[in-house]
């Protein structure tokens, strides 16, 4: 059962991680919340041993209740974050039609520098990305 | 008194929530917010007095000990943390109601910016490390929102890089506190403290490793500044005096929190800190020296700074660590009064570009006098609180024979000393080479007198630090004692626990 846990806590956090490298804000969109449901899966996880019962009075063996309080709050952040980034992603193609992340400035000056040693041969300021449809 | 702690961040809180259902009101949302502040300040220094004269003020939240509850606990440094915030916070929202700008505009920007005065205070008194999380989410949340406050594109782009490199360092935080709660089974700081304590070696160097991370990219450490200064200057000039004075030390007080109270402070880790802090320096002033706008000059030097905090810790003596203490209380009232100063610029020039701008020591003599003494204090010379505070480090570093850093500190001091008076030639003497981006503000005679008050209290506030250096240094040394002896802490903690 910990075994399984563990692989889909490794799964999550590694498309998370290569959703987060993209350069389309809906797909860091969905890495983010990739990433956040691996971390407090494994919070759930460190609770230890799982299928027991809930807290009770009295007798012993219940599960441990922290890690599961802990979860719940980190699930909430979670969401009011990606709930966030959503606002920031329509606002983004609200303005640019595309939700792509553009070259920081000092990229583009750097480029700009570039493009006037050598004036013959432009570099393609595209990204890596292919061109949006 | 104890119960006063969590005043501390509850009273911004309730001045936010007050602000929401006023929203109507600007005036009303202004005098909340003042008054907020206000009340923050003056209960910070009680507890400030209070805890340099107890040693620590443990206060267990509901009423539940720190065997189950969250305990929050105000000692020395947290203190000096907290009054300073909350004089940088009041001062900040102050110039902001002069601007009038995103403030006047945005409905939000009062509640928002009370939320993130909560969350920074809440980071000084928790001596919990989940709830140290959930303090930094609702001061980063908040922050969110600051940051891209007026929606422009650039602001959003460079928004996005902040945000989303902000919530990688929150999930590898979450990562870090699952795993240390899988190995010991707590997350109370003082009890972290013990049970880390019988761990191996080598599973406690990962976590401090890991911790380190976590709050090296808050705090915009070597090699994970990058983010810093492309999304500081183009946010509101109030909320980047805010960022750039605040944000980044509460990470730097996270890490010298959790280095020196939950691991023992092993020789290595001195290295690998005195290593990244002068690779930070460097960087940083370098990265300073290429710029040409104001705002950006000096949010690299806020990189180059934070490499002079970390210099201090990471030599684990009582000297060095209050040395670090001491630049930390200059560092913040000193580099938000510059912000203060670039807002001030922009305010009247238009542009904070330095082609953009000149010649202001004539037309606004008042913004130079206000521009030069932080400057220089910025840059290390004497009788500034920057020169004393870089004795200091200096000093602790040649009687721990660390003659790299300490090279490395002087270097740098020389080179940010050039990029200020780069901006004197560029901002305050000379002509402007090219018309600005936007004209002038006119505003009224109002406004400016508000801003420039603003600015002045945070300049006469680091005149302050270098006239009562003495007090203040003893303050810092007698915090620097309590953190590297730990044990004071862990007790206090523990022992109302049953």
């Amino acid at each position: 059962m910990t075994v399984l846990l563990a692989l889909v806590v490794a799964v999550l956090f590694a498309s998370g991680a290569w959703l987060l490298m993209q350069r389309r804000l809906s797909r860091i969109i969905i890495g983010v919340g990739l990433l956040g449901h691996g971390a407090n899966l494994l919070l759930i996880t460190a609770g230890g041993e799982g299928g027991r019962a809930p807290i009770i009075d009295g007798g012993g063996g219940y599960s441990d209740p922290l890690p599961q309080a802990l979860g719940l709050t980190a699930v909430v952040i979670t969401f009011g974050v990606t709930a966030l980034l959503l606002a920031f992603g329509y606002r983004s193609w609200q303005i640019t039609g595309d939700d792509r992340v553009e070259d920081d400035l000092e990229d583009r000056l750097v480029e700009r520098r570039a493009d006037e040693v050598d004036e013959h041969e432009p570099t393609d300021s595209a990204g890596d990305e292919e061109p949006a449809p | 008194m104890s119960s006063l702690v969590p005043l501390a961040f509850v009273i911004p809180l309730a001045g936010a929530a007050l602000s929401i259902v006023l929203g109507w009101s600007r005036a009303s949302q202004r005098v909340i917010s003042v008054t907020a502040l206000a009340a923050t300040l003056a209960v910070s220094i009680v507890l400030l007095v209070e805890a340099d004269r107890e040693g620590f003020i443990v206060h267990d939240a509901g009423g539940w000990t720190a065997d189950v509850g969250i305990s929050l606990v105000v000692d020395r440094l947290a203190g000096l943390m907290l009054v300073v915030s909350s004089l940088v916070l009041l001062a900040v929202m102050i110039f902001a109601i002069g601007e009038a700008e995103e403030e006047q505009r945005r409905v939000g920007f009062h509640p928002i910016y009370l939320v993130l005065a909560a969350g920074v205070m809440a980071s000084f008194v928790t001596a919990d490390l989940f709830n140290l999380f959930v303090a930094f989410e609702m001061m980063l949340a908040a922050s969110y929102v600051l940051i891209t406050l007026g929606g422009r594109p650039d602001q959003l782009r460079s928004g996005m890089t902040y945000v989303v490199i902000s919530l990688v360092a929150s999930t590898v935080f979450i990562t870090v506190l699952a795993l240390l709660y899988a190995a010991t089974g707590t997350v109370n700081m003082a009890d972290l403290s013990v049970r880390l304590a019988e761990l191996d070696p080598a599973v406690r160097a990962a976590f401090a490793l890991a911790l380190l991370v976590v709050f090296a990219i808050k705090a915009g450490l070597f090699p994970l500044f990058f983010w810093l200064p492309d999304s500081y200057p183009t946010a509101p000039g109030p909320v980047t005096a805010i960022f750039a004075g605040l944000l980044t030390k509460v990470g730097v007080y996270a890490i010298i929190r959790t280095q020196t109270l939950l691991f023992d402070a092993p020789d290595w880790m001195g290295t690998v800190l005195l290593t990244i802090a002068v690779l930070t320096m460097i960087v940083g002033v370098l990265g300073a020296i290429a710029q040409d706008d104001m705002k950006r000059i000096l949010a690299f030097h806020i990189i180059s700074q934070i490499g002079y905090m970390i210099f201090g810790l990471g030599l684990f003596t009582v000297a060095g660590v209050a040395g670090a203490v001491f630049y930390i209380v200059h560092h913040i009232i000193v580099k938000t009064a510059l912000f203060l100063v670039a807002g001030l610029v922009a305010h009247r020039a238009g542009s904070s570009r330095l082609s953009e701008v000149g010649g202001l020591v004539r037309t606004a003599p008042l913004v130079a006098v206000l521009f030069a003494v932080p400057a220089l204090s910025l840059a290390g010379i004497p009788p500034f609180s920057g020169f004393l505070a870089k004795f200091v480090l200096v000093d602790a570093g040649m009687s721990a024979e660390a003659w790299i850093a300490v090279a490395a500190s002087l270097a740098v001091g020389l080179l940010t000393l050039y990029s200020m008076t780069k901006i004197w030639a560029g901002v305050f003497w000379g002509v402007p080479e090219e018309e600005p981006s936007s004209p002038p503000n006119e505003g009224g005679r109002w406004s400016f007198v508000t801003m420039a008050a603003a600015t002045g209290s945070l300049v006469v506030a680091s005149i302050g630090v270098s006239l009562w250096a003495g007090e203040l240094y003893d303050v810092a040394e007698r915090s620097a004692e309590d953190l590297l002896e730990r044990d004071g802490y862990v007790e206090v903690v523990l022992e109302r626990a049953p």
